[in-house]
């Protein structure tokens, strides 16, 4: 039986009925159709699935729906506001940091989740901080640099 | 994978405990390891409105509610200025900051996980583990206690006079530790703990540590893919003799 579930989604007030065992994940994809998030492994390894609940990085794949009661969830759809790319956005299109893209919302919200809660940071902090999600395609340099960009733009 | 009847968020601890008397509910913790799981369950039991995500440093304990984050001791800088960083040290490694953000400390101990970084590095301190209804209990005697159907509260932390380090042999970052080891010196008593085992974490007391690889061999070890038994034990022979060395440097 579907249990209802109400919460701040990409800043706006929703509610949506899920099965229990439904995740985070599914109903972002399948509810809302919010496909900027993805599934990558489901055991919570890549961090393709990253997501930011109140106000910290959590990996939707392993998250069930029912848990964000109440909560704010923001997803890569919700970066960015009034048609303006977020600073971390910009700076991984200026460092070249996308190839495929199918990480790289994943690898967004980290880096906001973490500038969001203090953009004065050591590149060996932003590796770290993005340790939980993985790419195939760029070997991960210039996602760390391009981050560390837009910390440098954040602090002013 | 993992079917749920019915989804509750407790508003008591009581009402936790009495859902929790039938067999098919589960206490649900950071839902990490249940997930990737096969269970059906009928009533799964969400902890998040009991206010147990708290640490609560006084000057003789530490409180560390059993819905805290790994993240959340990972950055506590009391907790870690007590440990000399060694609670932080023992979850970096975990997976990821978004894993450590959803795993909590009640579900790594309360699982008694083979694996577990936590109840390796909190098994060589003064710690205990408060239950509903039972009390409080030593981390010690719980590690060793089948699993039962109380309420994981809080892990409580003596403050001692102690010096503590904590390290692992990992084949990959962010990988299952093949071996973990806490070597912490209290009470005049060094207090050596080895898990992954790959068994779950046990503890030993000595007076001193002077033949690591002899301390090693108190304890049992398996083989599996990550290594073997012959391999482990020798490995944590060398991590107990260097975490000795850096107590006494420090």
């Amino acid at each position: 039986m579907k249990q209802k579930v109400k919460f701040i989604l990409n800043h706006k007030p929703v509610e949506m009925e899920v099965y229990p065992e439904e995740r985070l994940l599914d109903m972002l994809r399948d509810d809302f159709h919010l496909t900027g998030t993805k599934e990558g492994c489901s055991v919570g390894e890549c961090g393709a699935c990253t997501v930011i609940v109140n106000g910290k990085a959590v990996t939707s794949c392993l998250m069930p729906a029912l848990s964000v009661e109440g909560k704010e969830v923001l997803t890569i759809e919700g970066v960015g506001a009034n048609g303006e790319l977020d600073p971390v956005q910009k700076k991984i299109l200026e460092f070249h940091a996308v190839q495929c893209g199918f990480c790289t919302p994943g690898f967004i919200m980290s880096a906001k989740a973490l500038l969001d809660e203090n953009p004065d940071v050591t590149l060996e902090e932003i590796r770290r901080a993005i340790s939980g999600n993985l790419c195939r395609c760029t070997g991960y340099e210039q996602l760390a640099q391009a981050i560390y960009s837009a910390s440098l733009e954040l602090r002013k | 994978m993992l079917t749920i009847k019915n989804y509750v968020k407790a508003e008591s601890l009581e009402q936790a405990y009495e859902l929790n008397q039938k067999r098919s509910a589960k206490v649900l913790g950071g839902t990490l390891w249940l997930k990737i799981g096969n269970r059906n369950v009928q009533t799964a039991i969400d902890l998040s409105n009991l206010g147990l995500d708290k640490i609560e440093e006084t000057e003789s304990t530490f409180k560390i509610g059993a819905m805290t984050t790994l993240r959340q001791i990972e950055k506590h800088e009391g907790l870690n200025a007590y440990t000399n960083g060694a609670v932080k040290e023992c979850v970096r490694h975990i997976v990821g900051t978004q894993f450590r953000n959803c795993a909590t400390v009640g579900g790594s101990i309360f699982g008694r996980f083979g694996f577990s970084d936590v109840l390796t590095c909190f098994l060589a301190m003064d710690a205990y583990v408060e239950l509903y209804p039972t009390g409080i209990v030593s981390l010690e005697e719980f590690a060793k206690m089948p699993y039962g159907n109380e309420i994981l509260v809080s892990l409580i932390v003596k403050k001692k006079s102690m010096k503590i380090a904590y390290e692992t042999l990992r084949r990959e970052a962010t990988d299952f530790p093949v071996i973990a080891v806490a070597v912490a010196k209290w009470d005049e008593t060094y207090h050596v703990s080895v898990g992954a085992r790959p068994a779950k974490a046990a503890v030993v007391a000595v007076d001193a540590i002077e033949d690591a690889a002899e301390i090693a061999g108190k304890f049992t070890y398996g083989s599996n893919l990550r290594g073997s038994a012959e391999y482990r034990q020798h490995v944590a022979g060398v991590l107990i003799r260097r975490l000795h060395q850096r107590l006494e440097e420090k």
